[in-house]
């Protein structure tokens, strides 16, 4: 199970077919203390790219993109009730969602972990 | 000595209970006897207690108001560097204009006849408005910045509907500096947004506009100057542009300020704007009185403008109220009745006593204050993006790498110098961002005051002094408050203790 990282600060790890996706570590300690998520509702399609959740921090409110396109199957209700456990686990028990992929090569143009961290030393 | 209180008062910093806390329910303001003689017509159906609202002696009410009102911070009290809010001096003048009983005193609904200078005043108000900036048309009647965007965009859309594009033209183009408003009013008018990035140097990158224009583009929404407090050069091309492409160009007009006498955004190519005259016109706001956000519109949007609106015909002053003659194709009506007139008032006092030269000067100070205040503070702090700025400085946090210190603690310890802070982490496009805008008002004794003690506070994060930032501010009213736990668990309505609970204190 690899993980790859976008340019706006998502994570998508694949098992199988199903991808969860997150925030990054840079991305939450950017953010601060996050006060409020809003997720998608299950079964929804998203395009990579597309505003896919809201994560709101007390200096900002931010969009996440879906990093690559697919189908919600599962979604992260323990950060909407505790939205600290982005702060805590970002690449971990902080997951967003869980989404079905419709196109597996997308992942390939995400950056791995050693590019990611290049990208957000620049940021 | 101790730091501690009997009263919990310190000195002339007089501590304010909550009204539930302080207020009683058998006090009163003016006591008058139980009427006699006097049946309830509701039977056994009427209230079963009066509702516990806490009731006050008058001197009681009066203090607890003006003790609050001692902890304010205002522009009559300091400068007030809020980036993109342009906080000025509002001239007294302007408040004793809005204050002559034939303005503040007259109904909205007094007949016209009756209410001749009022709506002359509007018109030539409405004249000022389209003069300095080079439009055919204003609407009066929106309420705010973000009321005149949504006029704007609603003109827009109108345009498009009589055109039989509605269906096609959907998608609306707005830099990813914009003030958030701008995406929320395309979405409620029923556009999707597209982001637009921006250059290397702050400002909208001209061919990725080019690249995303098509005949599904509605317009573009471009605030100029942007909020980086920088000058869109390219502002005539993108106009030409999504002109061509068939699209309206929508400029948000809160940073006015800088330009006002110097350029006129009719010549730039717009086609609707919205000017906050409680921005570049001096009225209060934030909290000191309510907005005011008159949108000009362009040859192709004037037909589509709201309702009322005032019109001279001969020597007589009229308010459209009906979709007529030249309104026929009015959008329609945003508000009941005309608009902020108290605001109107003060608004062209100030354009009056400045006169076309004294707003040109308005411009041009605002822009020279800004400068000075980013070359000052260059010396410590990293700029946003490099060069010259119009009427605002933007600085990054990268100054304050490894420092331990944030922009967060930065602006609180400001607090502590008695300044207000400058606008905070936005615009989103730069990191930690902190954006500066002194407005003319201020003198270069009051800039040099504001710098020396940045710049002494910048040197003291840079030199370990963590502690003199963590728990800022600490002369404060208040310390540093947990915004965290006041946003993930907010208490909205006050509970009354239990009376046990009370005894047992």
């Amino acid at each position: 199970m690899t993980t790859k990282f976008t340019k706006d600060h998502e994570w998508v790890r694949l098992d199988g077919d199903i991808a969860t996706v997150g925030i990054t570590k840079h991305a939450a300690e950017q953010l601060g203390d996050v006060v409020f998520v809003e997720l998608p509702d299950v079964g929804k399609s998203f395009g990579q790219g597309d505003d896919m959740a809201v994560v709101e921090s007390v200096k900002a409110a931010s969009d996440v993109y879906a990093p690559v396109a697919g189908e919600i199957v599962e979604t992260n209700g323990a950060i909407v009730d505790a939205p600290e456990g982005v702060n805590d686990g970002p690449e971990g028990d902080g997951w967003f969602v869980k989404m079905k992929l419709s196109d597996a090569s997308q992942l390939d143009e995400l950056m791995d972990e050693a590019a990611y961290k290049e990208h957000a030393a620049d940021a | 000595m101790t730091n501690e209180t009997f009263t919990g008062h310190k000195g002339l910093q007089l501590e304010v209970p909550l009204l539930f806390e302080e207020g009683s329910y058998e006090k009163a303001g003016v006591d008058l006897p139980q009427p006699s003689g006097t049946k309830s017509r509701l039977g056994d159906q009427g209230a079963e207690h009066a509702p516990h609202l806490p009731a006050f002696t008058e001197p009681q009410a009066m203090r607890h108001f003006v003790r609050l009102s001692q902890k304010n911070y205002a522009i009559d009290m300091g400068i007030f560097p809020l980036g993109s809010c342009t906080m000025k001096h509002n001239p007294r003048l302007n408040e004793k204009m809005a204050r002559l009983p034939g303005f503040a005193d007259l109904h909205p609904l007094a007949p016209e006849k009756t209410a001749q200078g009022a709506l002359a005043l509007i018109h030539e108000l409405q004249d000022w408005l389209c003069e300095l900036t080079g439009m055919p048309a204003v609407a009066m009647s929106p309420k705010a910045g973000a009321h005149g965007e949504l006029c704007g965009m609603m003109a827009i859309r109108a345009a498009i509907v009589a055109k039989g594009e509605e269906k096609t033209r959907t998608r609306v183009l707005v830099p990813e500096s914009a003030h958030g408003t701008n995406p929320a009013t395309a979405v409620q008018c029923g556009f999707t947004v597209d982001k637009l990035p921006g250059t290397e140097d702050g400002r909208v990158d001209l061919e990725a506009m080019k690249a995303k224009l098509g005949d599904d583009v509605a317009a573009i929404m471009v605030t100029n100057p942007n909020t980086c407090g920088l000058f869109e050069r390219d502002i005539r091309a993108m106009a030409d542009a999504v002109h061509e492409a068939g699209g309206y160009f929508y400029c948000d007009g809160a940073n006015f300020n800088a330009i006002v006498g110097k350029a006129r955004p009719g010549d730039l190519g717009v086609d609707a704007m919205h000017i906050n005259l409680h921005k570049t016109f001096s009225t209060p706001h934030g909290g000191g009185g309510p907005g005011s956000g008159p949108t000009v519109l362009s040859d192709a949007l004037a037909p589509f403008a709201p309702i009322p609106a005032v019109v001279k015909e001969g020597e007589t002053f009229r308010l459209i109220e009906q979709e007529e003659g030249d309104f026929a194709d009015s959008f329609g009506r945003m508000v009941a009745f005309h608009g902020q007139m108290g605001m109107f008032v003060r608004a062209l006092s100030y354009m009056l006593s400045h006169g076309a030269d004294g707003l040109r000067k308005v411009g041009e100070d605002s822009v020279l204050n800004a400068n000075y205040v980013r070359v000052r503070l260059a010396e410590e702090m990293t700029q946003g993006y490099p060069g010259p700025c119009m009427h605002e400085a933007l600085f990054s946090d990268k100054w304050l790498k490894d420092t331990g210190v944030g922009t967060l603690d930065f602006a609180k310890a400001m607090i502590d110098e008695g300044f207000h802070p400058m606008t905070m982490y936005f615009p989103l496009v730069v990191s930690g961002a902190m954006l500066i805008e002194p407005t003319e008002t201020e003198s270069k004794a009051s800039l040099d005051e504001f710098c020396d003690s940045l710049l002494g506070l910048a040197k003291a994060a840079k030199a370990g002094e963590t502690e003199r930032f963590k728990n800022a501010p600490y002369f404060a009213p208040r310390s540093r408050l947990d915004e965290t736990k006041a946003a993930r668990q907010p208490k909205l309505r006050w509970v009354e203790p239990e009376e046990g609970a009370m005894a047992a204190e």
